[in-house]
C-alpha cells in the first residue's frame, strides 16, 4: 500500500517536472499547445473535485470557466493592462459566486435531474453572453492588454504564462490532493459513497456539497481567467454545453475517483485531438478527424472500464490472474 | 396578437412539441427500461433526416414517392438500432452511466463524421410531397401548410400506438416488467436480451421517423442532431425518466413555452426553456410524473 502511493507520487512528480522542462526543448506552436492543456487540465481537476470527490455530476462547468474568462476581459481597464493582484481573484471570485447560487438551487436535485439542472444553469448562462451586447454577443470580445504582476510577471509572453499557467496547475493540483486528505474531503467522499448513511451519522451533508460546488466553481473560474489570457478573445462558445460535455469526456477518459485522472485525460484528450487532426499522418483525411477521436472513445470505454488510470492495475491483474490460473492447473490433478 | 395569428402559433407550438415528443420518447424509454443515457440519440434524428435527403432520390428512381422514402427509411432505421443494440448497447447495460456518457459521445462524433464524409457539409432541402404542398385559409389574411399538420398527425397517430402498444398488448406488459425488474422477468422465461434489443430499433426508428417527417420544413444540416439532443433531455428531465406521458406532457409544454417565447419576447427566447426546467425541477426535483 505504501509503495503504491509513492508510485502514484513520483508519477505525479515525474508529469510536473516533465512540464517544467518542456518548454526548453519546444517551439511556439508546443508552448501554446501545452499552455491550453494545462488550462484543461485544471478545469478538469474543478470537476473531478465534484465527480470524482463528491459523486456529483455538474454537466454545466463550463459556465463557471466561461464566466472566469468573461471576467477577466470585461473587468481589464480599456486603457491598460491590470494587475494579476486582484484580476485573478476577482475571475475566480465572480465564478464562485453563480457556482454558489447555482449550487444551492440544483444540491436539491439528485442523480440525472442534477445534471440537467447543472445544465440548465450553464445554458442561462451561454444565452446571457450570446444573446445581450453585453460581452460582444456571438462575436465574443478581445482583452486589450494582458494582465501584469509589477513588473516582474508579464503574460503577454508566452513562456511566463506557461509557467505561470504550470504554477497555478501544481498549485490547484496540490491543493485538491490536501484537500482530499483533510476532514473535509473525507466527509465529501462519505457522501459520494453513501450520503444517507452520512447523515445518518450527523453530517448535513448540503453545506459541504455546496462547499465543494463553490470551490469547483473558483477553480473553473481560474481556468477560464487563464484561457482568456493566453487566447486575449472570449466567445460563447466558452460557455456552450459542447464544451462542459468534453471536459467531462477527459475526465472519465482519464479515470474517475482519481486526482491524476483529469491530469491524464486532458493530455490524453488534447494529444488525441492533435494526433487526428495533424495534416502530416492522415493528410486530407484530418478535417475528419473527429472519426478517429470517437473511434478511440469508443474503444477506450470497450477496453478500460476503468480508465486510463486503470490500465496499470489492469495489467498486474492479468498478469497475475494468468499466473494464479497456471498455478491452478498444476495443482489440479488432470 | 389577432386570433388568427394566435392560431398559427398554437398549431406550431403544437406541431413542435409533438415532434419532440417523438423523439423524447424513446430517450426516455431507453433510459427508464434499459438505464442507458443515450447521448447518440439526437444522432438518430440526424440520421433520419438526412435518409430523408439521401433516399429520396434512389427511391424516385424506383418511382416511389415521399411515402415509400419514409417506409424505407424506417425499416434502414430499425435495422441500425438492432445492429447499434447487438454491437454497442448491450455491453452498456452493466456498467455505469459515465462509461455510457463516454461511449454514446463517442458515437455522436462518429455519426456526424460519417455524415460528413457520405452527404458533406452542405445544408439541403428536402421536397415535401405533392398532396401536402399546399395550404389552406385561416382568417382573412393568413394560411396554414398541410404539411405541417402532417406532421401532428403523424406524431399523433404514433403516441396513441405507443399507447395501445404498452398497455393493451403482452409486449408493451412485458417491456413494462422488464424496466421494473430484468432479472425476474428472464428466471420467467422472457428473452430480456431480444427485448431490450427489439425496444432499441424502437427508440431509433421513432427518432429516425420524426427526423425525416420533419425534413421537408427544417431542411437538413449539420449538427441538427446535437441541438435536438439537449432539448429531448430537457423534455425527459421535466416528464420524469421513463414516463411516456411526462414526456408527452412536457413535451408540448416545451413546444408552446419555446414557440410564443420566439414572438412575445425574441431576446430571451433561447433561455426560456432552461428557466422553465429549472423552475419546474426546483419545485418536483423528480419531474413532473416519476415512472414508478
Amino acid at each position: 500500500m505504501k509503495l503504491q502511493r509513492s508510485s502514484k507520487l513520483a508519477f505525479v512528480l515525474a508529469c510536473f517536472a516533465a512540464l517544467a522542462v518542456y518548454p526548453l526543448v519546444a517551439g511556439n506552436f508546443g508552448i501554446d499547445l501545452v499552455t491550453k492543456t494545462m488550462v484543461f487540465a485544471i478545469f478538469a481537476l474543478s470537476l473531478e473535485l465534484l465527480v470524482g470527490g463528491t459523486g456529483l455530476v455538474c454537466f454545466g462547468q463550463a459556465a463557471f470557466f466561461g464566466i472566469g474568462a468573461y471576467a477577466a476581459v470585461l473587468l481589464s481597464p480599456q486603457d491598460g493592462p491590470a494587475s494579476l493582484m486582484w484580476l485573478l481573484p476577482a475571475a475566480a471570485l465572480a465564478a464562485a459566486l453563480y457556482a454558489l447560487v447555482v449550487g444551492a438551487l440544483s444540491l436539491r436535485t439528485k442523480g440525472v435531474y442534477f445534471i440537467m439542472v447543472t445544465l440548465a444553469f450553464a445554458q442561462m448562462a451561454y444565452y446571457v453572453v450570446h444573446d445581450t451586447p453585453l460581452g460582444g454577443g456571438t462575436d465574443g470580445i478581445y482583452l486589450t492588454a494582458k494582465p501584469v504582476l509589477g513588473t516582474l510577471l508579464d503574460l503577454d509572453k508566452p513562456l511566463l504564462l506557461y509557467g505561470f499557467t504550470l504554477a497555478a496547475l501544481v498549485a490547484v493540483f496540490g491543493f485538491l490532493a490536501l484537500l482530499s486528505r483533510s476532514r473535509f474531503g473525507r466527509a465529501l467522499a462519505g457522501i459520494r459513497v453513501n450520503e444517507q448513511r452520512m447523515r445518518a451519522t450527523g453530517f448535513d451533508t448540503y453545506p459541504y456539497k455546496l462547499a465543494a460546488f463553490t470551490i469547483s466553481g473558483a477553480i473553473a473560474g481560474l481556468a477560464g481567467f487563464l484561457f482568456a489570457v493566453k487566447d486575449g478573445f472570449v466567445n460563447p462558445e466558452l460557455m456552450s454545453w459542447h464544451f462542459s460535455g468534453a471536459v467531462l469526456i477527459m475526465i472519465i477518459l482519464g479515470g474517475i475517483g482519481h486526482l491524476r485522472g483529469a491530469l491524464i485525460g486532458a493530455f490524453a484528450f488534447a494529444l488525441l485531438q492533435e494526433l487526428f487532426r495533424s495534416e502530416a499522418l492522415f493528410g486530407g483525411f484530418a478535417r475528419h478527424w473527429q472519426l478517429g477521436l470517437g473511434l478511440t472513445i469508443i474503444a477506450s470505454v470497450a477496453l478500460l472500464p476503468r480508465g486510463l488510470v486503470g490500465v496499470p492495475g489492469q495489467w498486474k491483474e492479468r498478469l497475475l490472474g494468468r499466473a494464479s490460473r497456471r498455478a491452478e492447473a498444476e495443482r489440479v490433478p488432470s | 396578437m389577432d386570433l388568427a395569428t394566435f392560431l398559427i402559433q398554437c398549431l406550431n407550438s403544437l406541431q413542435y412539441g409533438l415532434l419532440l415528443f417523438l423523439v423524447a420518447s424513446g430517450l426516455t424509454l431507453i433510459f427508464g427500461i434499459m438505464g442507458v443515457i443515450n447521448l447518440a440519440h439526437g444522432s438518430f434524428y440526424m440520421i433520419g433526416a438526412y435518409m430523408a435527403f439521401a433516399l429520396s432520390p434512389v427511391v424516385a428512381s424506383f418511382g416511389g414517392g415521399f411515402f415509400a422514402v419514409l417506409g424505407v427509411g424506417v425499416v434502414l432505421a430499425v435495422l441500425l438500432g438492432y445492429a447499434l443494440e447487438w454491437a454497442f448497447y448491450s455491453y452498456l447495460y452493466e456498467r455505469e452511466h459515465l462509461q455510457q456518457v463516454l461511449m454514446t459521445y463517442g458515437l455522436i462524433l462518429v455519426f456526424e463524421e460519417l455524415r460528413s464524409l457520405l452527404v458533406g457539409d452542405d445544408v439541403h432541402g428536402v421536397a415535401m410531397p405533392e398532396i401536402l404542398s399546399g395550404s389552406f385559409p385561416l382568417g382573412q389574411m393568413m394560411t396554414y401548410p398541410v404539411y405541417r399538420l402532417f406532421i401532428s398527425a403523424v406524431c399523433i397517430a404514433l403516441a396513441l400506438g405507443m399507447y395501445l402498444v404498452f398497455t393493451r398488448t403482452r409486449l408493451g406488459m412485458m417491456i413494462r416488467a422488464g424496466s421494473t425488474n430484468r432479472e425476474m422477468v428472464q428466471s420467467l422465461g422472457i428473452d430480456i436480451k431480444f427485448l431490450y434489443r427489439v425496444v432499441f430499433a424502437a427508440g431509433v426508428a421513432i427518432a429516425a421517423l420524426a427526423g425525416m417527417v420533419a425534413a421537408p420544413v427544417s431542411s437538413v444540416y449539420p449538427g441538427m442532431g446535437s441541438s435536438v439532443l439537449i432539448i429531448c433531455f430537457v423534455v425527459v428531465v421535466i416528464g420524469g425518466i421513463g414516463s411516456i406521458r411526462g414526456a408527452l406532457l412536457a413535451a408540448l409544454l416545451i413546444g408552446f413555452v419555446d414557440t410564443f417565447g420566439k414572438v412575445l419576447l425574441p431576446q430571451a427566447a433561447g433561455v426560456l426553456v432552461y428557466v422553465l426546467m429549472a423552475l419546474i425541477l426546483l419545485w418536483k426535483p423528480d419531474g413532473l410524473f416519476k415512472a414508478g
